[in-house]
């Protein structure tokens, strides 16, 4: 089937797409933005996490057909013209990053819990980066990166 | 295979009846991990997403009707003190992206033994609306709509519209064990009910049985203690003993297997710890109420 959504502000088309397939697939394999990582396909770690209409959700447990018509901001949406995204920024600076592989999720769980919550607690940080997991930094850095971009 | 994509309930309800071998996915939690995983292949995926009513939810002759495609997030952001319980359970689900999704609709589309809506649905007698293009509305309660391991009482032309739940006469408790507050599928769990108003107990119990059930003889067994000792009246504190004598009772009533997740020596253990402690929490809130 054809599908057609937005995707970082543009129009997005493909073709002979599965009906059973996710939205994650779709973005990666057929539209050529791999920014989102598939690990679990279980919607457990969260690397896949975009924005669906502005709701953050992971891209592996929607059906591309349920995109149809859809806003979709991946994390190639998140820097603008002037440069990285101030959490991006922050990620950068706090060593936030080893593999790499959790951190797309990771960049858009952290930029919607700001925009709803630019001064969050501790707590309110790790229940809002509870649906991504990182194997690699143990967390602590994560945490700072996200306490430098809300005073950034 | 198929995507059928309607916009009117009355679109999905006909495209139910048509292909039955249609899978209807909302949140797609459940089914898109079981299509990503090659464990399912149906006919068809039956998209429930563009259907506007099943997002809302609205008082119905002094009920919550709540439509199956509210997501749990909403439960809990817009429906925290109406539906105490099932907020609960829902605050418990998964992570903010599974409840930014996920659906109580779905949750008894799937029917798991260990959803985490179930125990609040039977601690609180919810009704379930379904409906088919032949034959219409009916109403299910919940505790008849769980007919074995991940099966329901749908028929294969329906679909499941709303639940209709009563807003608490009393306090309302849910709680959950696992292995660690996120991302957690229950390896047991309990809901609970007080209902001061016809002077009696609800419960229900998650990953403990093939499907979720209600503690018949353990809610009988402390809704007549209570009258006996005339506590619904006079709201004095539970004698020595009750909360845990109900908890023994609640564990009788489950019958639990060994799995990935625990034993079900453990599962046992922990129904009758968390019974004993949803239960005293509840009274001591019915107590401060007063």
């Amino acid at each position: 089937m054809r599908i057609e959504l937005t995707v970082n502000g543009e129009r997005h088309e493909a073709d002979d797409v599965w009906e059973g397939e996710s939205l994650l697939y779709a973005l990666r394999e057929r539209l050529g933005l791999p920014g989102s990582k598939n690990a679990c396909e279980q919607g457990e770690c969260g690397s896949c996490t975009v924005y669906m209409d502005g709701v953050p959700v992971c891209s592996c447990l929607v059906a591309a057909g349920q995109a149809q018509g859809r806003d979709v901001t991946t994390v190639e949406g998140l820097a603008g013209d002037d440069g990285l995204d101030p959490v991006q920024q922050a990620f950068v600076e706090c060593g936030a990053v080893q593999c790499g592989f959790c951190t797309p999720g990771f960049l858009v769980s952290t930029h919607d819990l700001l925009a709803r919550n630019p001064r969050p607690s501790d707590p309110e940080i790790r229940e809002a980066l509870a649906g991504n997991l990182c194997r690699c930094t143990g967390y602590e850095k994560i945490l700072d990166a996200v306490r430098t971009a809300a005073h950034s | 295979m198929d995507f059928l994509a309607p916009s009117t309930w009355a679109e999905a309800l006909a495209a139910k009846a048509e292909r039955p071998d249609a899978l209807p996915v909302a949140g797609g939690t459940d089914v898109m991990v079981e299509m990503n995983f090659d464990h399912r292949r149906p006919g068809a995926l039956l998209d429930l997403t563009r259907v506007a009513p099943l997002g809302e939810w609205a008082f119905d002759d002094g009920r919550v009707r709540l439509g199956a495609g509210v997501t749990y997030a909403r439960v809990i952001a817009e429906l925290g003190s109406t539906l105490p319980g099932l907020a609960m359970a829902s605050r418990t689900v998964g992570s903010p992206q599974i409840r930014n999704r996920g659906t109580v609709g779905g949750n008894l589309g799937a029917a798991s033994p260990a959803g985490d809506s179930h125990p609040a649905l039977l601690a609180a007698d919810a009704v379930v609306e379904v409906e088919s293009a032949a034959r219409g509305v009916r109403h299910v309660p919940v505790a008849d709509f769980y007919t074995g391991v991940k099966r329901n009482a749908l028929e294969q032309d329906e679909l499941i519209s709303a639940v209709l739940i009563a807003p608490p006469s009393g306090p309302q408790q849910f709680c959950k064990i696992g292995t660690r507050n996120a991302m957690v599928i229950a390896v047991s769990a309990f809901g609970f009910a007080l209902h001061p108003d016809r002077r009696a107990v609800g419960t229900g119990i998650g990953s403990a049985a093939p499907t979720p059930r209600r503690a018949t003889d353990a809610a009988a067994f402390l809704a007549g203690e209570l009258e006996a000792a005339g506590l619904w009246e006079s709201r004095a504190a539970l004698p020595e003993g009750l909360a845990a004598e109900f908890g023994r009772k609640v564990r009788d009533a489950a019958a639990p297997i060994d799995d990935v997740r625990g034993t079900a020596a453990y599962r046992l253990h922990t129904l009758s710890v968390m019974a004993r402690r949803a239960a005293t929490w509840a009274w001591d809130e019915h107590r401060r109420a007063a």
